[in-house]
């Protein structure tokens, strides 16, 4: 049998042509990886930039301090304290309906159930997350809406209230799947530990799964709660609008988002109302920036400790 | 008959660390071509990051850095302007210790590296998978089946597929990292049938962790040591196999290898 | 023995209680959609897909609105999906461990969270103003694509990851690039992942309002016959039947809302199935 000999190889050496092929398009994956760095300053920029004017002119503090918002009268007034204590009622509202839910129900799943309903309710939930906004709201509008007023004995059903138990609802997928991980990134010689000693399944979970999984809990609260912030449509369409502080959930309210996507669509392009839209749009930016790096970086810390 | 055989490496107090710990250090060795070279020693002695400085796998890993000459027939593989390692590879193959397979026919996984070289033909390229299918021992058994999924083989087969793999792009040098450890002990058995036949064309550098294997394949074996935590990892000595097993040179060498025998 | 037998009766207790909450938010899921489905399906058969609405759209069908989403939905794809994977390819397979990356991470992660309607703020300004766009097609695909970037990288990078280090050494030790060793091996066995998450992110942009508000959308449009128009669009629809409308036509209403919900089931359960199917056909 003739082996293959070694001595007839074709000259080594990739042409030159593959070499620049594959430096561009390493260049061009290099490129692509900083978009996201880039794109969320453009947007910090922009948001900077398109307010600019409302801040010399109006001022930034004295918008986020002013209590009356009329915009459109001959003497303006850009006070966001209603649409910021709308959004804060909003937020309580929809933290209390999913905090304590998500919670358990992640600690249900993740302690409790066996694989393959785990599997069937994550992708349930999933689902669920992918429910656009606007189908909510109008679910709200049909459902929610009349029962709240009816129930409490409103004026009208279209209140912080309403859209916070819309919302929270909405903040459900979010908080159940970031704290199931967290719940599920404990390691079970843990668990097993607590077991052993004697502890029930609910001793265990509660003296040894959940604190060690606290902060990827608080994490994922925290990101519930920059969802419920940042929520446009369902308040939109469930908050009521109203332009005055609500000193109760139970009044029409709005949002900063809601206000500038009411308002946006109206307003002169480059005019001043326009510009304390944006400067509103920079506020809420701020504000969700700081809880998710919050968020981010005790997931990140979690992440560590568990790695070995 | 070939009247210059090639595939010969010569290091030169080699040493390799991971980030800013020194693994191994100062190995100066000789590796015959066309031959069989063992690397032995105990588990966590620098073996395979010895065998990788070879086809230079260890840049791939990430902060590891590489110090010392490496020389492959004569070449300065360390310097990219030399010898590029991606053009190194092509002619220094490896086989792992686990098998792993691409998930794609056996055919594929067979001309993915001559594909990657350039050739394209299909004829060419059948008659090449057919080449190192039978020098790697696995013809017989798929030669009917060569669409299959390379997932369905057996561990020994996908091993031996590996082989193959490796063999198509028609490399001078096999290295070896404890390839038949993951299988049975027939599937080993053939795993050494191929590499005795291999080493009639190729120069083959094998680590393992069993003596007898050791004895049995090698002309040349490469005693490594790491002799204390605090201190990289070493060559203890390097020569020929019979030698080594009856008449070590090095007291260390004798009792590691006495005490693996028993 | 009291104190396990109490302890036993507080395990069956907490057990319920944190059973019926997870109960409560499945059939809030499963509730909403039931819901829509009930309320939606009846009002819609072929001709309310294929027509053009009637009498200030009390009547006739949808088929511009539907159009539009398709139109939104194909060019944000068209802009997110080669920026966001390779962008989760740089991240995965290129990136160094080192503090830019954990930068790269967080402003990923950051994204994710920025309000919707920040991004159509964003849109307005960058792409209708400044990049001269108007209302079109154009500046909401960018919009949304800016929006599903996040969601595309991170499934990119993680399909990535879940490929066995080996493989990549087996294709490098054979001597290809690292550029075909991503194309020939490394894309072809994560490209389900990929292309799963990637379809995902897409349907909720599809789904999205508040991005394409400014962006975008028009109360009425004819179907646009250049990616610079403006465009009707379902979720925007949806809203101005819902809200602005004096007298809501129940069929318009829920009839949209239907299409919507079940569009994007569909593709989910499509995608779900497909993905499977993929997952049986490689197994490590
Ligand atoms: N990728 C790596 N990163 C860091 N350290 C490594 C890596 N690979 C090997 N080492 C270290 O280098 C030493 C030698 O390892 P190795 O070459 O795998 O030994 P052997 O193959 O002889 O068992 C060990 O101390 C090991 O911990
Ligand atoms: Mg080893």
């Amino acid at each position: 049998m003739s082996e293959p000999r070694n001595t007839t190889r074709p000259s080594i050496g990739r042409p030159g042509i593959s070499r620049a092929a594959e430096g561009l398009a390493k260049t061009i994956i290099i490129i692509s990886g900083w978009t996201a760095i880039a794109l969320l300053g453009a947007i910090a920029a922009y948001l900077f930039i398109e307010s600019r004017s409302a801040i010399s002119e109006v001022g930034l503090w004295s918008m986020i301090s002013g209590e009356l918002w009329y915009p459109t009268s001959k003497t303006a007034q850009y006070g966001f304290l209603p649409s910021e204590t709308g959004t804060l009622w909003v937020a309580i509202v929809a933290l209390m309906l999913c905090v304590p839910v998500g919670v358990a129900s992640a600690v249900y799943i993740s302690e409790f159930a066996d694989k393959r309903i785990k599997d069937v309710y994550k992708s349930v939930i999933e689902f669920m997350a992918g429910i656009p906004s606007v189908v909510l709201g109008l679910i709200g509008l049909s459902l929610l809406a009349p029962w709240v007023r009816t129930t409490f004995g409103l004026d009208t059903g279209l209140t912080a209230f309403a859209a916070g138990l819309m919302v929270g609802v909405m903040c459900l997928p979010t908080i159940i799947s970031i704290a199931e991980d967290a719940l599920h990134a404990v390691p079970s010689e843990l668990r097993m530990g607590s077991l052993a000693l004697g502890n029930t399944r609910w001793q265990t979970t509660y003296r040894v799964t959940i604190p060690a999984a606290s902060s990827g809990i608080f994490a994922a609260i925290m990101l519930g709660m920059g969802r419920a912030i940042g929520e446009t449509m369902v308040v939109l369409m469930l908050a009521g609008n109203s332009g005055i502080i609500p000193n109760t959930p139970f009044l029409p309210a709005r949002t900063l988002p809601g206000t500038i996507a009411g308002e946006l669509g109206e307003v002169v392009r480059g005019g001043q109302h326009y510009s304390v839209l944006f400067a509103m749009g920079l506020v809420l930016f701020m504000v969700t920036f700081v809880i998710n790096l919050a968020a981010d970086s005790v997931l990140e810390r979690q992440r560590r400790r568990w790695r070995r | 008959m070939v009247t210059n055989p090639t595939g010969s490496f010569d290091l030169e107090n080699v040493s390799v660390a991971y980030g800013s710990e020194t693994a191994v250090a100062g190995v100066s060795m000789h590796i015959v071509p066309q031959s069989v070279t063992a690397l032995i020693g105990p588990s966590g002695c620098g073996k395979s990051t010895l065998l990788r400085c070879l086809n230079r796998m260890n840049d791939e890993l990430g902060n590891v850095k590489v110090e010392g000459s490496i020389r492959f027939d004569g070449l300065d593989i360390m310097d990219n302007r030399l010898l590029d390692p991606v053009d190194l590879r092509r002619r220094v193959g490896q086989v792992f210790q686990k098998p792993n397979p691409f998930p794609m026919s056996i055919y594929d996984n067979v001309a993915y590296g001559p594909k990657t070289h350039g050739t394209r033909a299909k004829a060419e390229l059948d008659a090449v998978v057919e080449q190192a299918l039978k020098r790697a021992a696995l013809w017989n058994e798929v030669k009917d089946q060569l669409k299959k999924h390379a997932f369905e083989l057996s561990g020994g087969q996908q091993q031996r597929l590996c082989i193959a793999r490796a063999l198509a792009t028609m490399p001078e040098v096999l290295l070896m990292d404890e390839p038949a450890s993951a299988l049975d002990p027939i599937s080993s058995q053939q795993i050494e049938d191929t590499i005795a036949e291999l080493k009639k064309s190729v120069t083959i550098v094998i680590v393992t962790h069993n003596m007898q294997q050791a004895a049995r394949i090698s002309d040349r074996t490469a005693f490594m040591l790491r002799e204390s935590m605090d201190r990289p990892a070493g060559l203890i000595e390097i020569g020929d196999t019979r030698v080594m097993f009856t008449n070590p040179g090095d007291k260390r060498t004798e009792s590691y290898i006495t005490g693996r025998f028993g | 023995m009291s104190r396990s037998s109490r302890a036993r009766k507080a395990e069956a207790l907490a057990k319920t209680l944190l059973g019926m909450a997870a109960l409560l938010a499945l059939s809030a899921a499963l509730g909403f959609i039931g819901y829509i489905f009930y309320r939606g399906a009846g009002y819609v058969d072929w001709a309310f897909l294929t027509q053009a609405p009637r009498k200030f759209m009390t009547e006739g069908g949808i088929y511009p609105v539907i159009v539009g989403t398709v139109y939104l939905t194909v060019w944000t794809a068209l802009f997110a999906l080669p920026v966001g994977i390779m962008a989760g390819i740089y991240l995965s397979e290129y990136a160094p461990r080192t503090v830019t990356t954990r930068i790269m991470r967080l402003a990923i992660a950051n994204m994710a969270g920025v309000p919707s309607i920040v991004y159509g703020l964003f849109g307005v300004a960058l792409f209708v103003i400044q990049m001269g766009f108007n209302r079109s097609i154009v500046a909401g695909a960018l919009t949304l694509a800016c929006m599903t970037l996040p969601v595309i990288i991170t499934s990119t990078e993680e399909a990535l990851r879940q490929i066995p280090t080996d493989l990549r050494h087996a294709s490098l030790a054979l001597g290809a690039t690292k550029l075909r060793t991503i194309r020939k091996v490394i894309l072809p066995v994560a490209g389900p992942g990929i292309i799963t998450g990637s379809i995902l992110g897409l349907s909720r942009a599809a789904g999205e309002t508040a991005p394409i508000l400014f962006t975008a959308v028009a109360f009425f449009a004819p179907i646009a016959s250049g990616p610079l128009d403006e465009t009707m669009a379902l979720p925007y629809h949806l809203y101005i039947m819902a809200t602005q409308s004096t007298k809501p036509a129940p069929n318009m209403v829920w009839g949209t809302a239907f299409v919507l919900v079940a569009g994007i089931s569909m593709l989910n359960v499509v995608v779900a199935i497909w993905r499977s199917a993929q997952r049986r056909k490689i197994r490590w």
